[in-house]
């Protein structure tokens, strides 16, 4: 049958009917054709804008670099805080034929440790093989020597060189200059809060303490970037653009060096501060705190087992004792209540008492003793000043009472933060009614305000603060926040000056009752009976200070005060507020030794040699001089 | 005849070799342009240049060798290649070789051997052979045997599972049925049963890799970093490629290899990003002539077999170019299928131009007999 059809078929019909399909299925060929044209129309030309962002972005990358952080001086110039390249040795897998071969030899030619080759192969597990693993960080030059001379050998190994932070004066500036330290997720949680996370996108350190955290945004500088092609695995195929980063400001501390090297030497061994500033200014040219610390150790990560001898030792070298350091002030704020009475007029200049060694008040059992167990005898402001008679100063206490006397003295900045440009300072306590019912939720009893007046009682100062106080009080009320920082570094080495900073000054009512106090306060170290006339015999210069002896052990009503029978943590602390020279002076001293004793026979020596420092230099043609002139020119800043 | 008297030496001299000489030119500009392509695609890696250049002469050798065979031998040969390709098939399934995933090789001890290349060229033959016994156009029984015939081979394919190569000789089969005829309320009918085959094929018949291809087709945005990493930066490729391109060797999205797969199935990623709307459009000319000479050969062609073999060559020959275009341009989902000639790669290029050669053995060998 089909044999039969075949024979009958049409060519020239099937010819036909296979030309008409043939037209059908090349019309559809077009027209699907069409269909992709049109969708690659609508991608090359509709969406070419869209496409190719997404094609840049494939293929840039930004990628930041990181500013190097402005350098520190100190106020002569002298490099306080350098960038120095350290060296790491560097491993890029991709580039090494047998890792395991090349592990070997380095370490028989470096020595390299167990742990560097754990922590190395963790790492390399985790990287792209083009990118460098870290085998030993820190380099030494010879290490870098020893390997440069066999690079050849090694394919594929390298020493990078990166920029890190040093310290050469170590601990002498740490409590001042603080430190840089690797970023740690809670910098990075801080960064982000402030939006800053873009700017050290490339940044290894941030500054953790002291200067270095206070002025991070001027050391640290801006970011910059290069724009790159990479490939699809991120290799860096060519750099497309660069926008350098701009460098972080280098900068010029009040800090004088010479003189933080004699602070550091002259109390060495001893645990206590040592501030001195600039009274015109209220820059600080020595902070130093015993003891210290390296705080190189910190750059590259401090091992646990330094660290944990750090914040255990019972010294306490971490605390920053000159602005964290809270202590009794003791007799060296009796000047400033002397002042305070006087413009008041609770007392005046020729007001005096009897001192016999003990005070009482009425109906009240308690008795308050004199430092001299005999007492002073008749004692005007100036005397009880000279001789630092306790007992004048409850009887004042107790006449100006506890309110005036806190805010009197919260005026002179205690209990309150200075402004000192360092994060780790403590605002130490002005005690009053309000905040004895806020601490113990007890009432302010009368026998509380008696020892204020000596400084004692709930009353503590920082050392940064107390010497602020007698700045206040030599530049007639004017106040000057003390400053670590001077200045801008310029390309050119000269130096911009930031402004003073200063609060608003304090009223004095008379001169007459400023010159009192401070002609009491030389007395100290110049009157017959001074507090520390030993420790300022025939000095070259003229100056005026205060001692002070904080108890910190409450002696019984009818015991003895014997250092020897008691520990020595709780022996006397001993103060010295001074400034030199009297007549138009330039820098104020303070200093405060923990559990040393009093402080005329131990502050009032480490002063004296600050100053002897200090104008050592110096020919002083008026010695003396200024006891005769009445008039003298304080305050005429 | 009238064109054979503007030039007879040439034509004379083409025609005693048996080619179709605007088939070939149109074949070797097609070829140039994949090679400079596949220079820019393969990171000008004069290896795979190297390589590519052996395939192509080695297609081109196999073109020209089955351009000399009578079309009486293929047609003798019909039944006997798909029935033996069929049996290949079989024992692939049973005991081939896995590649990539997939069982696709057949280890003959002395070569390793894919059939269902064989099946790109034995399917359309065999239907060819089978709907040409009889009248055109063909009955709805003889319609239904040649489903059959198309059917088997592409579920065993499809089982291997390699869906773009099921997808190709399911359409040969069906191209060459078209031809022949088949009425147009048919085709509606088949349509639609085709239409109610998909969900059989999603739950039954595909793997899951291909199910995941056809979801990510539906949302390649779904899953960038995975199966959806191909399609779009195929599509940024393309779409930042513009009218103009970027230029040969410069592209970026290829070069700095961010288009995966880019000197194969997704060259013409690479060629549309470097040479833009307007390279893809003279490219598209260059396929489009080819087809049309194609269909121009088998329209001449003397009896039915020829014509349906040829149209089916042909048409397939336009699958190859439409799937993969569409694939890498999100328009269909991206089933291996490379672009003809100008991806790299093996077998399927030596199975087209084998098809090529089966064209220009019908184009000359018409000449002939009607001189």
């Amino acid at each position: 049958m089909h044999r039969k059809r075949q024979a009958i078929r049409d060519h020239s019909a099937e010819a036909n009917l296979f030309a008409r399909r043939a037209t059908i299925a090349f019309i559809i060929v077009i027209a699907m054709l069409g269909i992709v044209l049109n969708n690659l129309y609508s991608l090359q030309v509709t969406q070419f804008e869209d496409y190719q962002t997404r094609s840049n972005g494939n293929r840039i990358k930004v990628l930041p670099i990181a500013p190097n952080r402005g350098l520190i001086y100190d106020r002569n110039g002298v490099l306080l805080a350098e960038n120095r390249p350290v060296f790491s040795l560097e491993v890029i897998p991709e580039q090494v034929d047998d890792i395991d071969a090349t592990l070997l030899e380095l370490t028989e030619l470096m020595g390299i440790t167990n742990d560097e080759l754990e922590r190395f192969q963790s790492t390399l597990k985790g990287t792209r093989r083009f990118k460098p693993v870290a085998l030993r960080t820190q380099l030494s030059e010879e290490e870098v020597a020893l390997f440069s001379a066999s690079k050849h050998k090694f394919p594929g190994v390298q020493i990078e060189a990166r920029l890190a932070r040093h310290y050469p004066y170590k601990e002498t500036l740490t409590h001042a200059l603080g430190y840089v330290a690797r970023i740690n997720k809670r910098d990075l949680q801080k960064l982000v809060e402030a939006g800053q996370e873009d700017n050290y996108a490339a940044t290894h350190d941030i500054g953790k303490l002291g200067i270095e955290k206070y002025h991070e945004e001027l050391l640290h500088g801006k970011v910059g970037y290069q724009q790159v092609e990479v490939n699809n695995q991120g290799r860096i195929i060519r750099v497309l653009s660069v926008e350098p980063p701009t460098p972080g400001k280098d900068i010029v501390l009040n800090l004088d060096l010479e003189l933080q090297l004699e602070a550091q030497r002259i109390i060495d061994g001893m645990r206590g501060a040592i501030v001195v500033t600039d009274v015109k200014t209220g820059g600080v040219l020595a902070l130093y705190s015993n003891p210290s610390y390296d705080p190189n150790l910190f750059v590259h990560g401090i091992s646990s087992k330094n660290y944990s001898a750090l914040l255990n030792s019972p010294d306490r070298p971490l605390i920053n004792r000159a602005t964290q350091g809270q202590y009794p002030p003791a007799s060296t704020i009796k000047p400033h209540l002397g002042l305070v009475g006087l413009e008041e007029g609770v007392i005046t200049k020729d007001y005096t008492i009897t001192d016999t060694g003990r005070y009482k008040l009425p109906n009240v059992s308690h008795v308050w003793r004199d430092w001299r167990r005999w007492g002073h005898g008749k004692v005007d402001v100036s005397k009880a000043i000279e001789v630092s008679c306790d007992t004048y100063y409850y009887e004042l206490a107790y006449k100006l009472g506890i309110d005036k006397i806190s805010d009197a003295m919260y005026k002179f900045g205690f209990g309150d933060f200075t402004g000192i440009d360092l994060y780790e300072e403590s605002d130490a306590n002005m005690p009053s009614r309000g905040w004895k019912r806020a601490r113990f939720n007890q009432p302010w009893y009368i026998g509380d305000t008696i020892p204020v007046g000596i400084g004692q009682s709930y009353w503590t100062t920082t050392p940064v603060q107390l010497n602020t106080s007698v700045n206040t009080l030599i530049n007639a009320g004017e106040r000057y926040i003390p400053q670590i920082i001077r200045g801008y570094m310029n390309t050119d080495s000269s130096v911009d000056l930031i402004p003073l900073k200063s609060l608003r000054p304090i009223e004095i009512k008379n001169r007459d009752n400023l010159d009192v106090v401070l002609n009491a306060m030389r007395d100290v170290v110049s009157g017959e009976e001074g507090g520390a006339r030993h420790a300022f015999a025939d000095t070259p210069y003229d100056s005026a200070g205060k001692t002070g002896t904080a108890q910190l052990f409450t002696v019984g009503q009818n015991e003895k005060y014997d250092a020897s029978k008691i520990d020595e943590r709780l022996r006397d602390n001993a103060m010295y507020v001074g400034f030199a020279p009297f007549d138009d002076p330039e820098i104020s001293v303070t200093v405060v030794l923990e559990n040393v004793g009093g402080g005329s026979k131990n502050a009032a020596p480490v002063a004296r040699q600050i100053m002897d420092f200090y104008f050592r230099d110096r020919v002083f043609d008026t010695v003396n001089t200024a006891q005769s002139n009445n008039t003298n020119k304080l305050g005429a800043n | 005849m009238k064109r054979t008297t503007i030039n007879p030496n040439k034509i004379s001299l083409l025609q005693r070799i048996h080619i179709d000489g605007w088939l070939l030119i149109g074949l070797l500009v097609l070829s140039a342009v994949g090679l400079f392509t596949l220079f820019s695609a393969s990171g000008q890696d004069m290896g795979q240049m190297e390589r590519q250049f052996i395939r192509l002469g080695f297609s081109f050798i196999v073109m020209f060798g089955l351009a000399q065979l009578p079309l009486g031998f293929y047609r003798f040969l019909s039944p006997y290649a798909f029935v033996g390709g069929l049996l290949m098939l079989i024992a692939v399934l049973l005991f081939g070789d896995m590649g990539k995933g997939a069982q696709r090789w057949l280890d003959l001890g002395f070569i390793r051997f894919q059939p269902s290349e064989l099946m790109k060229l034995a399917v359309p033959m065999m239907v060819a052979w089978y709907i040409s016994k009889f009248t055109l156009p063909p009955r709805t029984t003889h319609i239904v045997v040649g489903f059959a015939l198309v059917v088997v081979p592409t579920i065993l394919i499809a089982k291997q599972p390699d869906l773009g190569t099921s997808l190709l000789i399911a359409s040969s089969g069906i191209f060459a049925i078209f031809l022949a005829g088949m009425s147009w309320r048919l085709i509606s009918v088949v349509g639609a049963l085709i239409g109610a085959f998909a969900p059989v094929m999603w739950f039954f018949l595909m793997k899951d890799y291909q199910k995941q291809r056809v979801l990510t087709f539906l949302n390649p945005e779904s899953d960038p970093l995975g199966s959806g990493y191909h399609i779009i930066q195929s599509k940024i490729a393309i779409g930042s490629g513009g009218v103009d391109g970027k230029g040969w060797l410069q592209g970026t999205q290829s070069q700095l290899e961010f288009l995966p797969e880019r000197h194969t199935d997704f060259i013409f990623s690479v060629f549309s990003e470097e040479f833009g709307l307007t390279g893809v459009m003279c490219l598209m000319a260059i396929y489009i002539f080819i087809i049309l000479r194609g269909l121009i050969i088998s329209s001449r062609a003397q009896d039915a077999y020829a014509k349906l073999l040829g149209g089916s060559i042909t048409l397939t020959f336009f699958v190859y170019v439409f799937v993969n275009m569409g694939m890498v341009s999100g328009l269909l989902p991206v089933v291996g299928v490379p672009l003809p000639l100008v991806s790299f790669g093996g077998t399927s290029m030596v199975t087209l131009m084998a098809g090529f050669g089966i064209l220009m053995a019908i184009a000359t060998q018409k000449r002939l007999m009607s001189r």
